[in-house]
């Protein structure tokens, strides 16, 4: 039953394990273990990244595709649900209409980019991908009668969802739409993850690999390597929209800087990298580690700033103005001792 | 014995350089011809023309009748043209078994099952499983591919090829690098797909030895051009191979 779930994908490490089974309870019972709107936030964040990391790692670590419009996609999914929203009014049927909208705008932008530069050869698609990417939130920010230009634009989410909605108290926490919220969101993202698992455990995500690991062998064989790749970029576009539905459903905003920026692109390039291309595992961990770090990073270096505040020149060091020098220099770190990743790392060699 | 492929003035130019010049040749079922020649005298280049990997500057190729000259080479491979390769050509992060199950389900529709588990297709591991077997590598099949000692690499390429079980066999130096106590698991398999008659083979081959044993007709390729056909031992005697070998002057000595 598990082993279906996970489509028989072990993590092949007892760390591993450990630290997986601690991401998702921890996830799963996120509003009973860390109480506090705080907590809460960062638990549905690391959610909707881990989604959206693993959606990329589909493209970049198990087809070996460089693509820079990820965030696009993942835009076009929040603005999705957004203008549903704003356009047919709160409800879930707004939810739905604009999530699968994005989702399918995302998947047609996919195949008409990879239509046209999947052919040529795979740096052409990531310049590309910049291209499309840049003119698209260049677009978003002029349009601002439509999308809020740079400021974006708040949107109402089913009463059902929002905090007013109070249905009790359980174990000392009391439950709002707010937690309701959260968990559509947990289990939505779980649920395409379990799928994004199972693509690449498929036969399908079997040729993804050969075409990573020696297109031209591949093409030799017989594959068609332009179709795979093709639509595993759909797919993963697809995906990412969805994340950033749920994205957007979270936050009740949508603007360029939570969706579109460049950024969160390169955040979710060393996601994969850190956790390690070509698993699964490695984008849940990354992606837990890199909000974590972004939350936290900062509080722990005020406590370190005023612990050290007598030391002259460390104390400026650390400052948290100065975390993403640090968080920089953890990125490093990290790429120098673990190439293959957390994942490559804790399952040791390959 | 009917004709499997043709290749009708079969030519290639790298800028002013000709490396394939006009090569007419026919290859019948059931046969197993070797292609000779000196280094550079274009093997592999009219290999890749007729595989695809290099579109060719005119002239046509045909695959049972079938014009198959302006189709990629998936396309070719899909109509029946298998085709292993002179530099190991593998899969290097994936397992021994993962390499040989790629190649068989290459053809097959179950390559576009996006949710079901590849592991769950056993059909296609035991199928697998009897390819590893006949090249002797079922005891490695869990290792990644760039483990592998050369001499099995060179199995796995062999191998592939059978896994895609094609019309048209094309072998490159199947045998190169490899010791002398492996290379005759890789010659008498090539003897066994000989005994199909439904197949032809084409054997790019230095070691002469070899080609008198399995060859049933030899070309010699000098130049890019076709200089020599026919029976092995007459071309093997004949003065166009000492030539082409060895240099015109030398020949003559």
């Amino acid at each position: 039953m598990l082993m279906t779930l996970i489509s028989g994908d072990r993590p092949r490490s007892r760390v591993l394990t450990l630290i997986l089974l601690a991401i998702f309870l921890g996830l799963l019972f996120a509003p009973f273990l860390f109480p506090g709107v705080r907590s809460l936030e960062t638990a549905a964040r690391i959610s909707v990244f881990i989604l959206l990391a693993a959606s990329y790692d589909l493209l970049l670590g198990y087809t070996g595709v460089v693509s820079f419009a990820h965030t696009m996609f993942f835009g076009m999914g929040a603005y999705g649900v957004g203008l549903a929203s704003q356009q047919m009014g709160r409800g879930f049927g707004a939810l739905i209409v604009g999530s699968l909208a994005g989702a399918a705008l995302a998947a047609a932008f996919a195949f008409v980019i990879a239509l046209f530069s999947l052919r040529v050869r795979a740096i052409f698609f990531a310049m590309i991908t910049l291209a499309v990417a840049s003119a698209v939130a260049v677009l978003v920010s002029q349009l601002s009668q439509i999308t809020g230009g740079e400021d974006g634009f708040t949107f109402q989410i089913p009463r059902a969802l929002g905090p007013a909605n109070r249905m009790g108290v359980f174990m000392g926490v009391s439950i709002t739409g707010k937690i309701l919220n959260y968990y559509l969101i947990f289990f939505m993202s779980l649920a395409l993850f379990l799928l994004l698992l199972r693509i690449v455990n498929s036969p399908f995500g079997r040729v993804l690999q050969a075409i990573r690991e020696n297109d031209f062998r591949a093409e030799a064989i017989g594959y068609r390597v332009v179709r795979y790749r093709t639509v595993a970029t759909c797919i993963s576009a697809a995906v990412a929209a969805m994340a950033g539905s749920l994205f957007a459903l979270w936050l009740r905003y949508v603007g360029p800087d939570t969706t579109l920026s460049f950024e969160i692109m390169l955040d979710l390039l060393l996601i994969v990298v850190i956790g390690g291309m070509g698993t699964m595992w490695g984008a849940a961990i990354g992606a837990t580690l890199m909000v974590l770090a972004q939350t936290y990073l900062q509080d722990l270096m005020g406590s370190a700033a005023e612990a050290t505040e007598a030391l002259p020149l460390l104390s400026r060091l650390l400052d948290p103005d100065r975390w993403l020098l640090w968080l920089g220099v953890l990125f490093i770190l990290s790429v120098y001792f673990f190439p293959t990743g957390i994942v490559g790392r804790l399952r040791g060699g390959h | 014995m009917t004709d499997l492929l043709q290749t009708t003035d079969l030519t290639v130019r790298f800028g002013g350089h000709v490396a394939v010049d006009g090569v007419s040749c026919t290859f019948r079922a059931g046969e197993l011809t070797a292609i000779v020649g000196p280094n550079g005298a274009g093997k592999t280049t009219y290999f890749n023309l007729i595989s695809g990997q290099i579109p060719a500057t005119s002239g046509t190729v045909q695959l049972m009748g079938e014009d198959i000259g302006r189709l990629s080479p998936s396309d070719r491979c899909r109509r029946g043209l298998g085709r292993a390769f002179q530099l190991t050509n593998l899969f290097p992060g994936l397992t021994v078994l993962e390499n040989v199950r790629l190649a068989i389900q290459a053809h097959r529709p179950v390559s576009r099952a996006l949710f079901s588990m590849a592991a769950s297709h056993t059909a296609l591991t035991t199928e697998a499983m009897s390819v590893l077997e006949r090249v002797r590598l079922d005891g490695v099949r869990d290792q990644p591919v760039r483990e592998l000692s050369h001499g099995n690499q060179r199995k796995l390429e062999v191998a592939m090829l059978i896994a895609l079980d094609p019309k048209v066999y094309m072998f490159d130096e199947p045998t190169a690098g490899m010791s002398a106590d492996e290379a005759p698991v890789v010659l008498d398999l090539i003897a066994e797909l000989k005994a199909d008659t439904d197949r032809t083979i084409l054997l790019v081959e230095h070691k002469m030895d070899v080609i008198r044993t399995l060859a049933d007709r030899i070309i010699v390729l000098h130049n890019g051009a076709l200089v020599a056909d026919g029976d092995p031992a007459d071309v093997i005697a004949s003065d166009v191979v000492q030539e082409a070998y060895m240099g015109k002057e030398l020949a003559d000595v």
